[in-house]
């Protein structure tokens, strides 16, 4: 069976990666899973300077999911590139760079730094709904996102996937508006903007009062978008938003899908990544799939 | 690939105080664990995907045990759930995690041990561990169920508070200490921010050695997710800021080290 997928002209050995966020640059995750078995590692936001983050608390459980706001909080370009780097490039699997920033010169600068670094993709943050400036400013309005897209890219050395949120009205208008940039994949869903409130203490219970929802609570709302922005635009599609699955991660991939992030659900379980790979290639031989290509969006 | 998510099956488990239980889980955890490590414990309900992460009580190498005693945070919560759970259930954990109480720090030193509220159970593994001049174990209570108390006194001087002065000294830790005329000069404790944060600067003030175990809102347990960082002194060597993870750095720190 064949489990390659080939996203924007970069060939992964199976559909399955890591949410931006959720998995640090991997040197944590190493203890417990083969690093080499994942398709890709898709490392935690990077600007172009260290960020703090928000005050804690930063993060509470919900049913059937949890809320973040960790705020972006990154070590910066520089350190990422000397440690975080050379750490993955030790294992035989694509490296993703999620980049952040604050402004347009933000992203460019990281980007531009990136060109000359030995890693395989670049996933643009426009999405990220727990920082006040950059971020989800860009991720929500159309021709912000296209003209973000058109400044990366012209820094870009490496294929750039454009990173989604799902708060906006149509996930079809942003999709097309970063294909018109010049984006070579797109990436969704990111958190849904929620809110908890403590009602004993009477307050928040985020010291940023609002944070993005995830885990498998939101896994329907990440499927009904991922279909319509897989139908909306030419680029590849990498689905995630509460896979926490094999079975999760297939709806994504029929959906239109050409791979898939597991976040939330490594918390769960930190060797969840490989169920989930194991599950996909079981699932293709019950149902006689060669290649995971010809899974790819057959539900219409 | 050392490491990964276990089923540890509950060997015994009981209530020692209103909302407090005590558990003991087999697992393999109990192997390489050290006093001020925690474990991280997930419930059996689909709808709670996050793990506890629970400071170990007592570490029982030859049976391959660890005991966690725990507060019931409210009902419907994952502690809800592991206080219903009986002998032979089987709790997911990984473990241990964290870095260690420095035991090494106390060798001919006169100890304060301090515990306050559901901070009193990592403190009876390391009072049982410990080697100094003089163990001086002070545990805060809110009233007379001192859970744990009996246990305390085969491993030191024990003196109590209770902020209902229903048993020792009425207040906190703090007055304890005062009232009792009690000096020492390496304190290790765990507990509430408020008395942590009165521990750090009666500790600065007297230029002591201070190990203080935080404690913050946790996702991933293991580093990755920087979830439950505090603010530190110094520019942090992983996080390149002023930053440390509680879960791996920690959670013990010096409380030179820490702003709390």
């Amino acid at each position: 069976m064949d489990m390659r997928v080939n996203i924007a002209g970069v060939e992964w050995k199976n559909p399955v990666t890591v949410a931006s966020g959720t998995f640090g640059s991997g040197a944590e995750y190493a203890d417990f899973v083969d690093l080499n078995r994942l398709g890709a590692v898709t490392t935690k936001g990077v600007a172009n300077v260290p960020w703090e983050g928000n005050p804690t608390p930063r993060v509470a459980e919900t049913y059937g999911g949890m809320m973040n706001a960790v705020g972006l909080q990154n070590p910066g370009i520089d350190v990422f590139c000397e440690r975080d780097i050379p750490f993955l490039r030790q294992y035989d699997t694509k490296i993703v760079v999620n980049v952040c920033g604050r402004s347009e010169e933000d992203y460019c600068q990281v980007v531009e730094r990136l060109a000359g670094e030995d890693v395989d993709m670049l996933e643009i943050n426009i999405s990220c709904p727990n920082v006040k400036e950059g971020g989800i400013a860009f991720g929500q309005d159309p021709k912000a996102a296209e003209k973000i897209t058109k400044a990366v890219k012209k820094y870009a050395k490496q294929p750039v996937i454009m990173k989604l949120s799902p708060n906006v009205t149509s996930i079809a208008e942003m999709a097309k508006a970063v294909e018109a940039g010049g984006a070579d994949a797109v990436s969704l869903i990111n958190t849904i903007t929620g809110m908890k409130i403590d009602i004993n203490r009477k307050t928040f219970v985020l010291a940023n009062r609002t944070g993005g929802v995830s885990g498998p609570a939101i896994h329907p709302i990440a499927v009904r978008m991922v279909y319509e922005a897989a139908n909306a635009v030419r680029v590849p599609v990498i689905g995630m938003g509460g896979i926490a699955s094999a079975e999760d991660a297939i709806e994504m991939i029929l959906a239109g899908a050409s791979a898939v992030s597991v976040g939330t659900a490594n918390f769960h379980d930190p060797a969840v990544t490989l169920k989930v790979i194991d599950g996909i290639e079981k699932y293709m031989e019950d149902n006689h799939f060669q290649s995971v290509e010809e899974m790819i969006g057959i539900v219409k | 690939m050392a490491k990964k998510k276990e089923n540890s099956a509950i060997l015994s488990q009981e209530k020692i105080a209103d909302g407090i239980y005590s558990m003991w889980l087999k697992t393999e955890a109990a192997e390489e664990a050290k006093p001020g490590q925690f474990i991280s414990m997930y419930t059996n309900d689909g709808s709670k995907l996050l793990p506890r992460p629970i400071s170990i009580c007592e570490i029982d190498r030859e049976k391959g045990a660890l005991r966690v005693v725990y507060r019931v945070t409210g009902s419907g919560t994952g502690t809800e759930l592991f206080s219903r759970m009986k002998e032979g259930d089987i709790v997911p954990v990984i473990g241990p995690l964290g870095n260690r109480f420095p035991l090494e720090r106390a060798a001919g030193k006169r100890v304060f041990l301090i515990g306050g509220g559901i901070g009193v159970p990592p403190i009876l593994e390391l009072a049982k561990q410990l080697e100094c001049d003089k163990k001086q174990i002070i545990v805060g209570y809110r009233n007379e169920e001192t859970f744990l108390k009996e246990e305390f006194e085969e491993n030191g001087e024990v003196y109590i508070s209770t902020e209902d002065g229903s048993v020792g000294t009425k207040g906190n830790v703090m007055d304890a200490i005062r009232e009792n005329g009690l000096e020492a000069d390496v304190i290790y404790a765990c507990g509430p921010t408020p008395m942590l944060r009165a521990l750090k600067a009666y500790a600065e003030e007297r230029q002591m050695e201070c190990w203080l175990s935080l404690e913050e809102r946790m996702a991933c347990g293991i580093g990755a997710c920087l979830a439950c960082v505090c603010k530190t002194k110094e520019k942090d060597h992983h996080s390149n800021v002023n930053n440390r993870r509680i879960c791996k750095d920690g959670p013990v720190f010096l409380s030179t080290e820490v702003e709390i």
